[in-house]
């Protein structure tokens, strides 16, 4: 890559305080995203992986400014070609580049107006947008809806008369409809039925082909994370802990952490053994975090060092970030 | 392959649901056996009928859902077995064996305890309360050491002081292994798990399934383990039955299933999963179209209208289960031409 990227993200943070009593005196603050950085070129996937509570959703939600971010900068490139920081900018100037940015979200069910019928649905963003004439938008939303594989005599119909599989498809219609270059896509699959997840990775991965696509795709399922993602980040209470291009970080995991969710994944081959050297303990509270690194009370190479000294993300082999005191002196296995 | 008599036989069961507009078959003739210190995997996608077959063992299916026909037929302790579908679901027969004889791990562990109460005493309760039905007497302080002991035993850590403890002070995977001590309580022979780590992230996943798998090796309980995750079947169970939309389509050794599956169903699900180890940015293979809704259930082979392999008769007649290797069963025309009458 010799352009710029898309999307910068430098000391990215988003700390919700803790209000306690009557006064509501803010008592400590929740470090939900806690100094993420974090490039996006256009064209690839960056897969943000991690468990419940890790701040993936969070930081997702602030490069989208849903969430205004605490500290930090997003640069954007636009389409232009100059460079604006999304974090500070104001509502009304922001509106310039909503269409550019749009979401994926997880629940088809909850996330698709069911008093619409899917022209309104997926025509909403275009009506927003200037697209004033219904009958325009009608043939946009034919085009998308057929773009997403669903007949465009649908439109006419209610979102309850879709299968999960086929509303996820209407949602990912309605995010294409602004013609947006990033689309961040929250645990698009995770609410859908085995058989038809793959179908909406295979849409996925056609679409962002076809329309060169910049996905910025969150999830907690490792293996589909990795199937659809040129990099993957890995984080861990509000921070990434590894950072590298998708076969690196599987073949050859840097952090401990990394390794332990790699293992937990149950393999679906009953000849394989279930892994030993279950993680132990629960992820810290973001609110309350351990010193030094927040993942040593769990680490099973943790040295005395580990527990005084925050570990910074070092780039360890070209493209392969880890914040480790001792990455790369690990043995590690991969996947 | 287990010798001892099985513990449970589930035989043609069939669970409807009467609605206004039409009858559900939510389960429509599942059948399969259960041994005793087996771990039997029961796997399919959204409205198979999982859980409401899990829900008939339990006789524990709400209105307007009804046990139409089928035989559930549990071996006590003495080795007489008893027909489970036809006892009364509220009567004190039933009541006896739930949670003492047959426990259940639900999936939500947050919606399965009470806020209002502590665990420990949601545990004392249940343990006092089977040992009264059994004639003894246990009283609050020895239920209570039992439920610190089961604490112990499941991996939680300062169980004297988590005993007091609310629900909702609980983390998720704390919350899952306090259940798993209720439902361990009164040393059921008989564990379902429904979905039980569906819930909780992938490393407290591993350590749900370390701690059933030390339970059931130390306890020899028999475990029927309800999910979608694949994975989960692989390294979980010795025996696995492959539901969609109420019916069995496969049932066999978990090794025969996943190296040697039978059916079209068990192939396709097994082909488009993304794995760990696979191509990465490639199309999966997929299985065409949608789950189809209960309403409309199609004629002949509920999976016709999706099966690449899918022959003309498979529209117009319903190919039973029948076997296709040792202790392998399979529903579909592929291998045998008896359809369902």
């Amino acid at each position: 890559m010799t352009e710029a990227p898309l999307i910068e993200v430098r000391g990215l943070r988003k700390f919700f305080p803790i209000v306690k009593g009557f006064l509501q005196r803010t008592t400590g603050n929740v470090r939900a995203v806690d100094g993420v950085d974090f490039t996006l070129n256009e064209g690839e996937t960056l897969g943000l992986v991690g468990e419940s509570g890790c701040g993936k959703t969070t930081a997702s939600r602030c490069i989208l400014r849903a969430i205004d971010p605490t500290a930090g900068q997003i640069l954007y490139r636009t389409k232009g070609g100059e460079t604006v920081d999304l974090a500070p900018m104001p509502q009304r100037e922001l509106a310039r580049y909503r269409a550019e940015i749009q979401m994926v979200f997880q629940d088809p069910f909850g996330s698709l107006n069911p008093r619409m019928t899917l022209l309104d649905n997926v025509g909403e963003p275009l009506l927003v947008n200037g697209m004033k004439s219904r009958r325009d938008r009608a043939d946009r939303v034919a085009d998308l809806l057929k773009l997403v594989g669903l007949r465009p005599e649908f439109m006419h119909r209610f979102p309850h008369a879709f299968s999960g599989g086929q509303r996820q498809r209407i949602g990912i219609a309605r995010a294409l409809a602004t013609e947006p270059r990033l689309v961040v896509a929250d645990e698009p699959v995770s609410a859908l039925d085995v058989s038809v997840q793959a179908q909406v990775l295979n849409l996925l991965l056609e679409l962002q082909q076809r329309l060169r696509l910049t996905y910025l795709f969150v999830a907690h399922d490792l293996s589909v994370v990795r199937h659809i993602s040129d990099r993957v980040a890995v984080m861990y209470v509000g921070q990434i802990v590894e950072l590298a291009p998708t076969n690196a970080l599987f073949s050859r995991p840097l952090h401990p952490y990394t390794a332990a969710l790699m293992r937990a994944v149950p393999v679906p081959d009953p000849r394989v053994n279930p892994a030993d050297g279950v993680l132990r303990g629960e992820v810290p509270s973001p609110a309350n975090p351990p010193t030094g690194c927040y993942f040593h009370p769990r680490c099973p190479f943790a040295q005395p060092r580990c527990a005084v000294e925050a570990p910074a993300l070092r780039e360890i082999a070209p493209g392969h970030h880890a914040r480790c005191h001792f990455a790369g002196d690990l043995a590690l296995a991969g996947a | 392959m287990p010798t001892d008599p099985p513990l449970l036989q589930v035989k043609d069961l069939r669970v409807t649901f009467g609605m206004d507009e039409g009858t559900i078959r939510a389960v429509d003739g599942t059948s399969f056996d259960v041994h005793p210190g087996e771990v039997v995997g029961i796997v399919g996608e959204s409205g198979c009928g999982k859980s409401v077959t899990m829900k008939a063992i339990l006789q524990l299916v709400e209105r307007p859902g009804r046990l139409a026909s089928g035989e559930i037929l549990f071996r006590d302790r003495q080795g007489t077995q008893t027909d489970l579908a036809k006892l009364d679901p509220r009567g004190p027969q039933m009541r006896a064996l739930r949670g003492a004889e047959i426990a259940l791990i639900p999936q939500e562990p947050m919606a399965a305890f009470s806020p209002v109460h502590t665990v420990g005493a949601q545990i004392i309760e249940a343990i006092q309360l089977h040992a009264t039905q059994e004639g003894r007497r246990v009283s609050k302080a020895e239920a209570r050491e039992t439920v610190i002991g089961l604490f112990r035993d499941v991996g939680i850590s300062m169980p004297e002081q988590r005993v007091d403890a609310y629900s909702w002070q609980l983390s998720g995977g704390l919350r899952q292994r306090a259940m798993i001590a209720m439902a361990l309580s009164c040393k059921p022979r008989l564990l379902i798990a429904d979905e039980p780590t569906t819930a909780i992230d992938v490393t407290t996943q591993a350590q749900v399934l370390a701690l059933l798998r030390d339970l059931r090796a130390k306890y020899n309980t028999a475990i029927i383990f309800i999910t979608h995750d694949l994975g989960v079947i692989a390294q979980m169970t010795s025996y696995v039955v492959v539901m969609y939309l109420g019916r069995v389509m496969e049932q066999g050794p978990v090794d025969q299933i996943f190296h040697a599956p039978a059916h079209p169903y068990t192939r396709a699900l097994l082909r488009s999963i993304p794995t760990i180890h696979g191509e990465t940015r490639t199309p999966l293979p997929v299985i065409s179209g949608s789950l189809p809704h209960p309403f409309n259930r199609p004629t002949g082979c509920p999976f016709h209208p999706r099966c690449p392999e899918a022959m003309p008769g498979c529209a117009t007649a319903t190919p039973k289960l029948l076997p296709v290797a040792e202790r392998q069963s399979a529903a579909c025309f592929l291998h045998h031409q008896e359809a369902e009458p």
